[in-house]
């Protein structure tokens, strides 16, 4: 019996590559660790023992400030060795395939790979030939699981709940990992989603996937409890699916009005980088329901708890 | 040299012959096929238990001579083909250089004639360097001997260039082979779009990309007069518009995949570079459509598309990995477990998929076992059991979406010009 509970309490995957193959009791673990680890980046000394002697390389192959640089906090303060290898300046960019470069680290015994990397499958791709534990940072329009996770623990720390919560997600759905990633995560919690934005945004057949599609933010907006924004690509415009900036903000910007047809508690959540006027109005980004910062400090915790499991902790006995 | 098979179960559907027959070959050629023959001095054959039809012939071919022959040469590509069970295929012309002239025309049938096996014809390219602007020199590849002319791999997006080359070749009689997308639509996708590329994050290519350009060659074939074919067709609004356009008069041809008749687009379920070609693997919808096409007539042929790749360009990231799958040791196999078995077709047809079709869709002079005729023979085992393993393959590439897969049936025996190539009863 007590066996059963422990290894219920233990993390039983090689690797985190998505959300969609977890179960909802896996997504608690994670999230149940996370407060744990909180606390830890409160203290004056932010560091614990936990991975100490681990070696973890940062496997980046798309540009990436925040994601990169919060696993990369979350592994020193583990105590872990990081090693970061970016997509400029080293082997990836004279033309060694993925396999290789892969290969090559592998031969370095670290313990895990962070990987980032822009086409759907790659986290898979490694996971399936290596030996160390591949953590996906995300790949392509396909997902980002820890991203999803500290969405999920932000939402919790706000409403202690997130089953039956009405969630608004808006912008361009169709190339958002995040987005995919939040789905699985939402709905197996049990929270209902919606998703806002131009048809030509809208991936086929969506509403598959377990959530209620809209073309009316204000519409949309109407009594819910979090609204998600994300990042429109200004720099893929002509394929955008929107004629102008303007035209989109005017469509699906989120603004002081807009927010006011939602529930008063509200949470403003942006996975970032914002566009300060083109999905976001400043002063809603700044603003007092917004909890963009919040999501940035609890990205740490969330790392640091997946770090912990997928290097065999225990979620049950946890002492930092 | 006579050689006498009997005993065999012949299936010659232009002679309406479905029965047990013994058939003489006396010096390549088919000399007699009657009910009983005994001959003295011919090395007999028994074919008891077996199926014997004309020669299985494969449209659509890529040996990867010249150019890339560390995916396939011309020689690895006709023993994986004889292995297979074919006795003819016809090559595409996207090699390094193409074949866009008379001089690499001529350099195939050299290479291949040197190599004696299975009969190669090449088709030759629509455009010269298979730029889709202008006209390559067809009426010399013609006399050096293609059979029909294709840019394959890159569609011919100028509906001014598809116009002039349908009208062009209506002189020498042979066809125009269009790879039908709009290549504008299908942008960069790399699986078919909808609820999988959705659900995986990957770039869709609409299935109106192909539905859009079958459309238009439709027309143009109908207004030139010109010979239309349709290579791998894959969608279910592309197959209705093929038995449309057929049904006004046009001159329009299409083939299938096996692997558009074998699988959807839930087989790139886990990122699998081999289940990712074009056109793209697609709905379970599209995929009965195929089934129905097949059973009607509206699909004339059965062609592999054999699309041989070296394994550093599948064993990479998924939307960077090369697009297509060999198909030559798989294709009969295939075609008697999901087709014949199931009885979506009978064994008339199948031979009618596999040889009478493409024979006379190509002009090749072949399909038939008359007396006279080559002895291009290709002899089945319906009960075979198979295994599809890469360590078998005689192509010198993997990039297989069957590996593991377990088959009933399968071409034990190969004849070409009354030579066996291959004897696996």
């Amino acid at each position: 019996m007590e066996a059963t509970q422990e290894s219920q309490n233990r993390w039983k995957h090689k690797d985190l590559l998505g959300i969609e193959p977890l179960e909802a009791a896996e997504i608690r673990m994670i999230l149940e660790a996370a407060k744990s680890f909180a606390e830890i980046s409160r203290r004056p000394i932010k560091k614990v023992p936990i991975l100490r002697g681990r070696t973890i390389i940062n496997l980046f192959y798309e540009p990436s400030t925040r994601t990169r640089s919060s696993f990369e906090i979350a592994e020193k303060r583990l105590s872990a060795d990081t090693l970061n290898f970016s997509s400029s300046g080293s082997a990836m960019s004279k033309g060694e395939t993925l396999l290789d470069t892969a290969r090559n680290l592998e031969a370095m015994s670290p313990d895990m790979i962070v990987v980032r990397h822009r086409s759907p499958g790659t986290a898979k791709f490694l996971a399936d030939r290596l030996r160390p534990a591949v953590i996906n940072a995300g790949d392509g329009a396909h997902e980002h699981p820890t991203q999803a996770l500290l969405d999920a623990f932000t939402i919790l720390q706000k409403k202690d709940r997130i089953e039956n919560l009405r969630i608004v997600i808006v912008g361009d759905i169709l190339n958002s990992r995040v987005v995919r990633s939040n789905l699985f995560l939402l709905n197996k919690l049990g929270a209902k989603v919606t998703l806002v934005g131009p048809p030509t945004m809208m991936p086929k057949e969506v509403e598959r996937l377990g959530a209620r599609v809209s073309w009316n933010l204000d519409e949309a907006l109407e009594g819910c409890d979090v609204i998600m924004m994300l990042r429109i690509q200004k720099e893929r415009q002509s394929a955008a699916g929107f004629p102008s900036h303007r035209e989109y903000f005017r469509l699906f910007g989120l603004t002081q009005e807009r927010v006011r047809r939602a529930q008063e508690d509200v949470i403003i959540m942006h996975p970032g980088p914002m566009n300060r006027g083109v999905e976001i109005a400043t002063e809603v980004a700044d603003g007092p329901l917004s909890v963009i910062l919040e999501q940035v400090t609890n990205g740490i915790a969330v790392r640091m708890a997946i770090l912990y499991l997928l290097a065999g902790g225990s979620a049950s006995e946890i002492t930092t | 040299m006579k050689l006498l098979l009997k005993n065999g179960h012949l299936i010659d559907p232009a002679r309406g012959i479905d029965g047990r027959r013994d058939l003489l070959v006396v010096d390549g050629l088919i000399s007699r096929v009657e009910e009983t023959i005994l001959s003295a001095e011919a090395k007999v054959i028994d074919l008891a238990g077996l199926m014997v039809a004309p020669g299985f012939i494969d449209m659509h071919v890529h040996l990867r001579e010249p150019g890339r022959e560390d995916a396939e040469t011309i020689e690895s590509g006709m023993k994986a083909a004889s292995a297979g069970g074919f006795t003819s295929i016809a090559c595409m012309p996207n090699t390094d250089p193409p074949n866009d002239n008379q001089s690499i025309t001529e350099y195939i049938v050299r290479e291949a004639r040197r190599h004696q096996g299975v009969n190669v014809f090449p088709i030759g390219c629509i455009s010269r360097n298979r730029a889709g602007k202008e006209m390559a020199e067809i009426g010399q590849m013609v006399r050096g001997g293609i059979v029909g002319v294709s840019d394959d791999g890159s569609p011919v997006d100028s509906a001014a260039l598809m116009y002039q080359v349908l009208e062009y070749t209506r002189m020498f009689g042979i066809p125009v082979i269009d790879h039908c997308e709009d290549r504008d639509l299908a942008g960069e996708g790399v699986v078919n779009e909808g609820f999988l590329s959705t659900r995986l994050g990957l770039r869709g290519m609409p299935s109106c990309a192909e539905e859009i350009q079958v459309q238009r060659d439709a027309a143009l074939a109908r207004y030139a007069q010109g010979r239309i074919h349709i290579a791998h067709i894959s969608t279910q609004r592309g197959l209705d518009v093929v038995r449309a356009a057929r049904g006004e008069g046009t001159a329009i041809t299409c083939e299938v995949t096996p692997h558009h008749f074998s699988l959807t687009e839930a087989a790139v379920e886990g990122f699998d570079p081999n289940a990712k070609m074009k056109p793209p693997l697609r709905s379970e919808a599209d995929r009965e459509a195929v089934l129905a096409a097949l059973k009607d007539g509206t699909i004339d042929a059965i062609a592999t598309d054999h699309a041989p790749h070296n394994i550093i360009e599948k064993e990479v990231e998924f939307d960077q990995a090369a697009f297509g799958v060999t198909g030559l040791e798989t294709a009969v196999s295939l075609a008697l477990d999901r087709l014949v078995k199931p009885r979506v077709i009978d064994m008339t047809r199948l031979v009618s998929l596999f040889s009478v079709n493409p024979a006379r869709i190509l002009n090749l002079g072949k399909g038939r076992l008359a007396p006279g005729d080559d002895a291009d023979i290709t002899v089945l085992d319906l009960k075979r059991e198979t295994e599809i393993r890469a360590d078998r393959f005689l192509s010198r590439s993997r990039n297989s979406p069957f590996l593991g897969w377990k088959l009933q049936g399968a071409a034990v025996m190969t004849l070409v010009g009354g030579r066996i190539l291959n004897d696996t009863r």
